[in-house]
This record gives structure tokens, sequence and C-alpha cells, in this order.
């Protein structure tokens, strides 16, 4: 993958200085981020140097100091954002009831009801392209956890990203269902194919799973994070089912969805009890975060589908 | 104790959920048939209201609390 468009002078001083100078990457000598657009990909693009990486960026950029620099200012302005839309706070109470309320407690719009009962063809591959980002290193910021957890959630967690990454088959990874799914319905399935038609709020949710993942503080709302994605897939994933198979489209992308219908049942029970439930006996004190995660992931999806059905939506 | 032998089961009911699975097994559902598990994690419905029986599909959680298994 080559580094994306830049989306205003930020960002394109940032990938020009990726490319040929990091020394140009002093926060003080670059301009202002011009947009949410402009913030958030360059925020993308310099996690990616942690993921992929860049054909156009050499490999040793990823611990550059400048770079890691750049990395917490964006990084800062990004949680300060996500925490200052958590007004609710957490729940109290046994925690996986609490967990699983709090999850059903949560009103939004859903883009997958949307799917499932009126969204044209053109909208679903428009939705396939937005997804794409994320489930083409599905469960990849999670596992950044692994080795911060204590023995009971270290054990949970690996027991769901063993599942997530085909139990050691390649072919039933879930990254390549979704790349094979893509091909098969006429979409391009290399990783970051799409990331230059996604709007800024598609880019945000998938910075806030790295700055999560990446973070020791904050494995609290990593797994909390995984939790909620976890126990928000199942029925969102049968109306997608429904919707693809309204529209015809191909079994292999409905396979995938399928798929996730019933995994992601059991799943939601390992990462709310197994995970999360054994993490907050051992670390009582990372409860709030494990909300704050939960929280943030359906807050900015939400957005998403804020974004999509707006733009769907609008008088033509 | 620093190194705790911990609680840990194959085949868990979580409440108001499913039977969680862990592992290879078969399960036989109400007709008697025969249902092979997939992966190594596997959720068994317990309200009877999955369209995906046996196997648990999220639905439980449509249910009011006391009709929960």
């Amino acid at each position: 993958m080559m580094l994306p468009k830049p989306r205003g002078a930020f960002s394109s001083e940032v990938f020009e200085a990726l490319r040929s100078d990091p020394a140009r990457l002093i926060a003080s000598g670059l301009p202002e981020a011009e947009s949410p657009d402009d913030r958030a990909i360059t925020l993308w693009a310099l996690y990616e140097l942690h993921f992929r990486g860049f054909e156009d960026v050499p490999e040793d950029l990823e611990w550059h100091p400048a770079a890691l620099q750049l990395r917490s200012d964006l990084e800062s302005d990004l949680e300060a954002r996500l925490r200052s839309r958590w007004v609710a706070g957490a729940p109290e109470g046994d925690f996986a009831e609490a967990f699983f309320a709090f999850v059903a407690d949560h009103d939004g719009p859903s883009l997958a009801r949307f799917v499932q009962t009126e969204a044209t063809e053109e909208q679903v591959l428009d939705l396939l392209r937005m997804r794409s980002i994320y489930h083409l290193k599905e469960a990849d910021p999670s596992a950044w956890a692994v080795p911060r957890l204590d023995t009971a959630p270290k054990a949970g967690l690996v027991e769901l990203l063993y599942d997530e990454y085909g139990a050691g088959d390649p072919n039933r990874l879930h990254h390549h269902l979704f790349a094979r799914g893509l091909e098969e319905i006429g979409l391009r399935s290399e990783y970051g194919a799409y990331v230059d038609d996604v709007p800024a709020e598609v880019l945000e949710q998938n910075n806030a799973m790295a700055l999560f993942g990446l973070h020791r503080r904050l494995r609290g709302a990593a797994m909390g994070h995984l939790a909620a994605f976890e126990a928000t897939s199942s029925m969102p994933s049968r109306r997608m089912v429904a919707g693809l198979e309204r529209l015809g489209l191909d079994a292999t992308m409905i396979g995938y969805y399928s798929e996730h219908v019933t995994a992601d049942a059991a799943h939601e029970q390992v990462a709310v009890r197994a995970i999360c439930g054994a993490l907050l006996d051992r670390e009582p004190a990372l409860w709030d975060d494990v909300f704050f995660g939960a929280f943030t992931c359906m807050d900015l999806e939400d957005r998403v589908a804020d974004h999509l059905l707006g733009r769907w939506q609008e008088p033509a | 104790m620093t190194a705790p032998e911990f609680d840990h089961a194959d085949i868990e009911i979580c409440p108001g959920g499913p039977l969680l699975l862990r592992g290879d097994h078969v399960v036989r559902d109400a007709e008697g048939r025969s249902h092979q598990t997939t992966g190594p994690l596997s959720a068994v419905c317990r309200c009877g209201k999955s369209a995906a029986a046996p196997w648990c599909d999220g639905t439980h959680k449509l249910l009011p609390a006391d009709k929960r298994p």
C-alpha cells in the first residue's frame, strides 16, 4: 500500500516528510490541520506504520522520535475528544449484567437495519468499502493487548483471537473471509484499497482502536471496545445477511456475515465474561475505562451511521 | 497465592444467555439432528428463540429479562 491522498496542508506536509525527510515531522514546523479529515488521515497513516506500513515510507520510521511525537500530539487530541463525548459515566453492579444492559440501552442509528430493508446495491457496496478499512485487519488492534494482560484475561483474549484468526486455518481467518467476499462482489480486496474514499468518521473509528491497542494504560478501554464490538455484532450481522440476500448479492459475502451471527454470539460471552470480567477481577480500577472503551465503540459507529445515512438519504 | 489454579470450564452456562462450548462437540437438536461445532468457540441457544438453532444468534437479548434463560 502507498500513502493515502493527503486531505489538507498538514497531511500533505507530513506525508511528504514521511516519504523523503523525517526531520520535517517536527510539529512546530508543520501547518495547522485544516479539518477533521486532515487530522484523521494523518493519524491513520502514522498508526499504519505500526500495522503493515507503506511501500513509499522507510520501515524504520515506525519508531522515529519525530513521528512518535507527532503521533502523540494527535493522540492526545483524539483521546480528549473521545472522553469529552462520554458524559453518562459507567454503571454499577454485576459486571456482565451491567455491561450487557449498557450495550442494550445504547440507542443509535442502525446501518444494518437500513441494509436489511431499503439500501440499494450501490449503497451496500459503499458500506462494504467503508468496512474494508477495519475488516481487512479485523482483530489486529486488540492483539496488541495480549502481553499487557494478566493470566486469566490473557487466556480469554487469546481464545477469542484464535477463533478470529481461523484457528490455524488461513482460509477461515476472518479478514481473509472478508477479502474473499469483497472480490466475489467485485470490489478490491487489497489492504487499505479504499482509504481515500472513507470519511473522517471511519478513519477515527479505526484510529480509536489503534489508540486503545497501542497504549498499555488504555488496556481497559481496548477490551471494553472489543466486548462492545462483539456484543453489537450478531443481530446486525443477521440484518446484513437479510439485506444482501434481498439484493441477490454474492454468497461469499453473505457467508462472512452469517459466520458472524453465530461466532459473535459466542465471542460476546467470552469478551464480556472471560476477558473483561477476568480483567476487572484482577484490576478493578479499570472499570471506568472498560465502559469508556465500550461507549466509544458504539458512539463512533453511530457517527459513521449518521454520516452514511445522511449521505444516502439526501434528496437527489 | 500468586500462581493460583483457575476455575475454568469447557461448558459454561451464561446467565440470561447461551451455553458456551469450548472445543469440538456434536450437539443434537430437539428434532434429533446432529450438528458439529465449526470452531473453537460455540454458543448453544438456551432461550429457544434462535433463528440459527441449535446455535445462539443473540435473540435472547430481545426478550424481557424474566423470559431469558
